[in-house]
This record gives C-alpha cells, structure tokens and sequence, in this order.
C-alpha cells in the first residue's frame, strides 16, 4: 500500500541574495528616510536628516500611507531607483 | 475533504499573507483535514479566507501587529444549521467540532500556508486564545432583529461569513437591569472601556448580545436600529475626561481635542451578533483594532458550495 504525505506549507525557499555592498562614506550620497506613519517616527526622522546632512548625505523623505499595511510597491521601487540607503524609521 | 466543495483543487482562493502564497483548494483542505474539519465545512473555511484575504481586512497587518487582534469569524445563514454549528450554550468557548476547526483551519492556512508565524511576522506581544482559531454562528431562529448578515447587505437565506478583526471576548455581566433602558447604559458603560477607557473613534468593536439579555428588547419592542441609536447616546465622551494626563493618567487623546464631544465608535463601527445559551444575563465584547482603510474593516463573504 503506497502512502501519499501531503505537504501543508508553501513549499517554498526564501530567495537568498548578496548585500549590497555597504558604503564607505554617505557624502554625496541620497539617503532616503522612510516613515512608516507611526506617531513621531517624523521626530526621529527629523534628527536622523540634520545628521546625515552633516556627514555631506543628499537626503530624501518617504512616507508610507499607513503603518498597518506594508509599503505600496511603487513606493518602494521609487526608494529603490531614487536612493543609495535607505534607514526606515519605527516610532511610537 | 475536497469533496466539500465544487471547486476545482487548483483554483487560488486568495492570496495568503504575509508571502502573497497562492492558496488552492487543496492547499487549504490539507490545512483543514490537519485542523479537524469535515468536508462539509470547507465552503465555510474558504470563505472566511477570501473575507480575510482583501485589502480591507488587511490580514497582514492584523499578523504584523503587536497588538492582540485576529480574525473573529461569525457564521450567518442556512449553512450554519446544515453543518452543526453552535450559537447557543459555550458559543464562544470549546465543544462543537465546527465552531472550532474551521477557525482553527484559517489559522493553520495563515501559518502554514501564508508563513505567519508568532516570532516571525506575527509580533503579538500577548496573542489571545482565539488565535487558536474562533468561528461561531449567530442564533437567528431566537433573534427579533436582523441578523448581521442582513444588516451587512446580505439576504436571510445566503450563508455568509464575515471576518472582525478581534481581541478576546470579555464578559458583561447584568442581572438586575429589567428594562431596555438600563441595560442600554449598562452595556455602554462596559464597551466605554473596550480596547482602552482613553480611546474614542479609531477602533470598531463587536457586541455579542445573549438571549436574556436580548429579552429586555424583544418584551419592549425595540429593534436594532433603536437599540444602537440608543446605544450610540451612552457612548458619547467629553473628550476633556479623556484627555492625556486627565485623572492623572498619560494616556488619553491629544491636548487638541479637549472641548469636544466624540462617540467611542465609528458610525457602523459596533457589530452586534445575537448568540449564547438560554440562560445566564451576561454577554461579551470583543474590542477590535485600527479600523478602517488605515487599518482593518470588517469584510463578509458568500460561502458558497
């Protein structure tokens, strides 16, 4: 008799990627400061932009709509396309 | 088990999240047959995943959130009698082999199926046991009003399911209110305190009305519409009560709102359900989360064969 074990998951692998390779210096680079909506996350942020500029970073502020849902994707391929780093703030 | 349903084992259900996995029928009977269903409750348990898996609902935020919150599923219609469910005694408890797989299957498909697991996407810093899965069904047959489903756009002879984002239920107790009127405030004194005492509008909630106590309104004649008008009255908030540092207590609204007067729901924002045992003057609130397109609505779907 031939048992069939069905599998309940997605029977899926997570893709594995290389990291982008870290930058030695953010001077002249675009950081882009996402704001997931939480309350004050824009307070963090806030100081978070005055530091990077001190370091010579060209920064670029993102929102999401909101902090219950995951970034829509053209808002992402925008981070993506626009920015070198990317610092996403979690606030409450 | 796929034998529950005319749906083709192939055909995607929804999209699972949080991985956005394509949910088959069969797929979601592997999940179901682990949970304890019988084939007869697979329309039911793949409806409740099409009601979870829409933007409205927001399952992935529902998961991702640290907040205790799930899915809370109520069954309404002629399926929910065909299939055993229970509306009556331990309604919201254990006991019927219905009310609990089916909820327990939507929640094996979520984890299995979908990846969201407590400590991976699943952040909940206390969770509530029914996350193990909660599904129940509303006693129509003992109810003067409505059902929810009609009171949702649904007609008395589809079955349907609809999905709440919920905490646990805690109870109301009243034994002593014999008339509609006190009852009202003593209810509305309770579901002040739902989710937090300090917070108006921004959170839906569910009121799960037993049958004694669904007796005050019935012997006076009041339906749905005057209940919740009524309700709606006693839940109003001088928002200068409930203020941050009010009372001494640092939670509450911004200092800007002092000077309003504000409802603890949104309007349509309480769902009320009829269900319980015959006896025992108690019903239940289920508190919810962020409603509405910045957070979680409730959703219904037709479950059909």
């Amino acid at each position: 008799m031939t048992t069939t074990v069905l599998d309940p998951t997605a029977e899926q692998r997570p893709a594995t990627r290389e990291r982008s390779q870290r930058p030695e210096s953010l001077s002249g680079l675009t950081v882009g400061l996402l704001d997931i909506s939480k309350p004050r996350g824009d307070v963090f942020l806030d100081r978070v932009e005055e530091a990077l500029c001190a370091l010579g970073a060209r920064v670029t502020r993102y929102a999401k709509p909101t902090f219950t849902k995951p970034a829509p994707v053209d808002l992402r391929h925008e981070i993506a396309t626009q920015c070198d780093a990317v610092i996403e703030a979690l606030a409450d | 088990m796929l034998g529950g349903t005319t749906r083709p084992s192939d055909e995607v259900v929804a999209l699972i999240p949080p991985n956005l996995v394509e949910g088959t029928v069969e797929k979601v009977a592997v999940n179901a047959v682990m949970a304890g269903c019988r084939p007869e409750y697979l329309p039911v348990v793949l409806a409740a995943l099409e009601a979870i898996c829409t933007d409205e609902f927001n399952m992935h935020g529902v998961l991702a959130t640290t907040m205790s919150v799930g899915p809370i599923l109520v069954v309404n219609g002629p399926i929910a009698a065909a299939i055993g469910m229970n509306s009556g005694i331990n309604v919201l408890g254990h006991g019927n082999r219905a009310n609990s797989s089916i909820g327990r299957a939507v929640q094996l498909v979520l984890r299995n199926l979908g990846g969201g697991a407590p400590g991976g996407i699943d952040r909940a810093t206390l969770g509530h046991m029914g996350k193990q899965g909660i599904c129940f069904a509303e006693d129509e047959a003992g109810s003067p009003w409505n059902s929810l489903a009609e009171e949702r756009g649904f007609d008395r002879s589809q079955s349907t399911v609809t999905a709440f984002c919920g905490e646990g239920p805690h109870l109301v107790v009243d034994q002593l209110s014999r008339s509609p009127e006190s009852l009202t405030r003593s209810l509305a004194a309770s579901l002040r305190s739902a989710v937090s005492p300090r917070l108006v509008l921004g959170m839906d909630g569910m009121l799960v009305l037993s049958p004694e106590h669904m007796a005050r309104y019935r012997d006076a004649g009041w339906d749905r519409a005057r209940f919740l008008a009524e309700l709606t009255e006693y839940l109003m908030f001088d928002t200068d009560e409930i203020i941050a540092g009010a009372d001494g207590i640092e939670e509450g609204l911004p200092p800007g709102l002092a000077g309003h007067r504000l409802p603890k729901f949104r309007p349509g924002g309480l769902l009320v359900v009829h269900a319980g045992g015959p006896a025992g003057l108690f019903s239940a609130i289920i508190g919810g989360w962020i409603s509405g397109p910045g957070g979680s609505d409730p959703v219904t779907r037709e479950i059909t064969p």
